[in-house]
C-alpha cells in the first residue's frame, strides 16, 4: 500500500496544483517563521561578540576552553545515560503494552504524565527524595537509614529518565502497531522461536520506533537546565546551563547562540546517524 | 471529518469566550486609563494591604506587573512597548538602566519624604545625588545556619565555610557576582575587582570549597533550609528572614569582615505616563508608617530612617537583619562592571560549578 502512495500523489499533482499550495501555506508560513527564521537569528547571533562586533571569537573560544569541552562531553554522556535507561525500560513497556487488552487506555496513563507541567513533576521529586521525604522514609523504614539522594547524579538521571519515558514509548509503540502479525506468524510457522521471531522479526522492524524515540529523548537531554538545577543541585552542568546563564546573567548572546548552534549540528548528527534507513531500503516498506 | 470541524468549532469557542472574559477583566482593571500606576516590581516584594490603603486614599488604581531578575526587567524595558511609571531594579542594574538612557529623572521638588531616609543609603556610587532612584528595600549576603546541628558561634566567618567539617553540607546561591564576591572578600579583597589575577586566586579558592558544597541552586534554598535538608547556606538577607520566619532553629550571620550590600530602588523607566500617580505613590511609601508597615511585611530592611524606629524592637534591633556599625562599614555595594568584566566573572563561577 505504501509503495503505490508516491506514484498516486504524482498523478495527482496536476489537477489540484492550486490547492496543494493553499494547502502548503500555513505550513510554510509555519516553517518560515519558527523553524528557519529563530535558527538563522541564533546562527546570526552566534557571530557577535559582546561589542556586537563581527567575530568569530565565539566558536574559538568554545573550541579552545576546556570547560566548555568539558561541559559538552558531560552533556553527551549524561544524555546517552538518560537515553539507554530511557530505552531500557520503553521498549518492553511498549511490548507488553501492545499485548494488552485496553492498550489504549493503558497508553493513555504513559501519556498522562505529560500533560503535567515538568516543573511541578520536579518539584514532586524533591518532596520524594528530601531528607524527610517518602524515599528516605521507607529506607529508614527497611533498615537501611536515611541516605542523601537530592542532589546526586543517580536521581538526576533518574529524574530526566522518568521524564522522557513517555516520548520513547509512543514512537516503539507505534511501530509495534505497524508491525504486520502475518510476519510474526510466519516467522512461527518457519519453526522460529520466540526469542528468534523477536530477535530477526520484531525488533528490526521496529528499530526506526526505537531510533525515533532516540531522537526525541537524546537532544532535549543534551540541553536539560531546570532539572540539572532543581534535582541534579547544579552538581552536573549541562550545555542548557551555560546557555541560559549566557542569555539571563551574562547577556552574552552571542556566545549562548554559539552552544545553540553546537547544539543544533549536534542534533543533526543525531538525525543522520539514527535516520537515513530509508534510502538503503533496509526495511520492507 | 465532521466531529474534527464540531470540535474545532468549540475550541475556538472557547478561545474567544477567554480572550473576551480577559479582555473584560482588563477593561476593568485599566491599564491605560488616567487614574492608574503601572509598577513592576519583585514578586511578593509589596503589602498588598498598601496598595488598597493607596487606592482608597487617593484614587489610583495599581497595576502590578512582576519580574524574577534584574536582567528580565531590564530587556523587556529596553524593548519597549511597556508602559510602566515605576520598576525597583538593583543597585548595578540602577546604572546600567541610566547608561542605556531608560530612566527618567526624579523631581526632587515634588518629593516630601527624602529627609525621612537613612543618609547611609543615598548619595550611593551607582547613582550619585539620587537623581534617577530612590531606595525601596536593603539588604546582605550572609550565612544562614541551623542551629540543631552547627553551634551558635561557631560560624561568624566566610572562612568557617571551608572548614573540613562541613563536608556536603553547604546550599550556595546560584549567583556568579556573590559566590565570586564571597571567596574575594574571604580574602580580603574587593568585591568589585577587576584584576584578573585576583579573580583566578578566589575561583581556585572556591574550587577548595566544592567539596563542601552539597548543591548550588536557587530560590529553592529557603524551602531546603526550612525542611532541614541542609544545615548552611549562603544566600540574601530577605530570603533568610523568611527562612527563620518558617523554622526557629535558623540563624543568620553577616560575615564581619564584609559582605555584599544590596539596595533595591524605585526607578521611572522613559516610558512612563502618569507623572502624578508616581510622585503620589514615592511619597506614599516614604511615609514612615507606610514604610514600616512594608517592611514588617517584606521582611527586608528599610532604608527609611524613621520607618525604622516604629518597627516593633524585636526587628529594628536584630543583628541579623540591621547589622552593627562596624559590619555595616565593611559591607560593599557591587558596581555595574563592563560586560567583559562580567563575563570574567561569570567563566570563573561556572568553571567552579563545572569542578567535581
Amino acid at each position: 500500500m505504501r509503495v503505490s502512495k508516491p506514484t498516486m500523489t504524482w498523478r495527482t499533482i496536476p489537477l489540484t496544483k492550486h490547492r496543494t499550495w493553499a494547502y502548503f501555506l500555513p505550513y510554510g508560513l509555519w516553517l518560515a517563521l519558527f523553524v528557519i527564521a529563530p535558527v538563522a537569528l541564533i546562527i546570526y547571533q552566534s557571530f557577535f561578540d559582546l561589542g556586537h562586533q563581527v567575530t568569530l571569537n565565539n566558536y574559538r573560544t568554545y573550541f579552545h576552553s576546556a570547560t566548555y569541552l568539558k561541559m559538552t562531553a558531560n552533556s553527551a554522556w549524561y544524555a546517552f545515560l538518560i537515553t539507554l535507561f530511557t530505552g531500557l525500560i520503553s521498549y518492553p513497556t511498549a511490548y507488553f503494552i501492545h499485548q494488552l487488552k485496553h492498550r489504549q487506555f493503558w497508553l493513555l496513563l504513559v501519556i498522562l504524565p505529560t500533560w503535567i507541567n515538568i516543573l511541578l513533576k520536579a518539584y514532586a521529586f524533591i518532596g520524594i527524595f528530601s531528607q524527610a521525604g517518602l524515599a528516605n522514609q521507607f529506607l529508614t523504614f527497611i533498615g537501611v537509614g536515611p541516605q542523601q539522594i537530592l542532589f546526586t547524579n543517580a536521581s538526576f538521571i533518574f529524574v530526566a529518565t522518568y521524564i522522557q519515558i513517555p516520548f520513547m514509548i509512543l514512537p516503539i509503540y507505534n511501530a509495534l502497531d505497524d508491525l504486520n502479525p502475518a510476519f510474526i506468524n510466519a516467522s512461527r510457522d518457519l519453526g522460529a522461536s520466540s526469542w528468534q521471531t523477536f530477535r530477526h522479526v520484531i525488533f528490526p522492524l521496529t528499530l526506526p520506533g526505537i531510533k525515533a524515540g532516540v531522537q526525541a529523548v537524546f537532544i532535549p537531554s543534551l540541553s536539560l537546565f531546570m532539572l540539572t538545577r532543581l534535582i541534579g543541585g547544579n552538581k552536573v552542568i549541562t550545555l542548557g546551563t551555560a546557555i541560559e546563564e549566557h542569555f539571563l546573567t551574562t547577556m552574552n548572546w552571542g556566545m549562548g547562540s554559539t552552544i545553540g548552534v553546537v547544539l543544533i549540528v549536534a542534533m543533526i548528527v543525531v538525525m543522520l546517524l539514527t535516520g537515513d534507513q530509508k534510502v538503503k531500503g533496509g526495511t520492507p516498506r | 471529518m465532521k466531529r474534527l470541524i464540531s470540535i474545532l468549532i468549540g475550541l475556538l469557542t472557547v478561545c474567544g469566550l477567554l480572550g473576551y472574559a480577559a479582555h473584560r477583566l482588563q477593561a476593568s482593571s485599566g491599564s491605560t486609563g488616567p487614574r492608574v500606576l503601572n509598577l513592576y516590581n519583585w514578586g511578593d516584594y509589596l503589602d498588598p494591604q498598601l496598595l488598597t490603603k493607596f487606592q482608597r486614599e487617593t484614587g489610583y488604581h495599581v497595576n502590578v506587573e512582576t519580574f524574577d531578575s534584574n536582567e528580565a526587567m531590564y530587556t523587556k524595558i529596553k524593548q519597549g512597548g511597556t508602559h510602566y511609571d515605576l520598576a525597583i531594579p538593583s543597585e548595578y542594574m540602577v546604572a546600567k538602566m541610566k547608561r542605556a538612557h531608560l530612566l527618567k529623572p526624579l523631581d526632587h521638588s515634588r518629593l516630601t519624604g527624602l529627609q525621612n531616609y537613612d543618609r547611609q543609603f543615598l548619595n550611593q556610587s551607582f547613582d550619585r545625588g539620587n537623581h534617577y532612584s530612590l531606595p525601596y528595600f536593603w539588604g546582605t549576603l550572609g550565612i544562614i545556619y541551623n542551629d540543631r546541628v552547627i553551634r551558635p558561634g561557631t560560624i561568624r566567618h566566610w572562612n568557617d565555610l571551608w572548614s573540613t567539617a562541613y563536608r556536603d553540607q553547604i546550599m550556595l546561591i546560584d549567583s556568579a557576582r556573590d559566590i565570586m564576591g564571597m571567596a574575594l572578600v574571604s580574602q580580603g579583597k574587593s568585591m568589585n575587582t577587576t584584576d584578573p589575577a585576583t579573580l583566578k586566586a578566589a575561583e581556585r579558592k572556591l574550587t577548595r570549597l566544592a567539596p563542601n558544597v552539597k548543591a548550588t541552586v536557587a530560590d529553592e534554598i529557603k524551602m531546603y533550609m526550612i525542611q532541614n535538608e541542609a544545615p548552611l547556606a549562603v544566600d540574601w538577607s530577605g530570603e533568610a528572614a523568611e527562612m527563620l520566619a518558617n523554622n526557629s532553629h535558623l540563624h543568620y550571620v553577616v560575615p564581619s569582615e564584609g559582605s555584599n550590600l544590596w539596595i533595591d530602588n524605585f526607578v521611572i523607566p522613559k516610558t512612563a505616563q502618569h507623572d502624578q500617580a508616581i510622585y503620589a505613590f514615592l511619597n506614599f511609601m516614604t511615609r514612615p508608617e507606610n514604610a514600616a508597615q512594608n517592611a514588617e511585611y517584606v521582611g527586608y530592611a528599610t532604608p527609611n530612617r524613621v520607618a525604622k524606629t516604629l518597627l516593633p524592637r524585636r526587628v529594628r534591633d536584630d543583628q541579623q537583619f540591621y547589622p552593627n556599625t562596624t559590619t555595616l562599614r565593611h559591607l560593599q555595594v557591587y558596581r555595574d562592571l563592563s560586560p567583559t568584566q562580567v563575563q570574567r566573572y561569570n567563566d570563573l563561577y561556572l568553571e567552579f560549578k563545572m569542578h567535581p
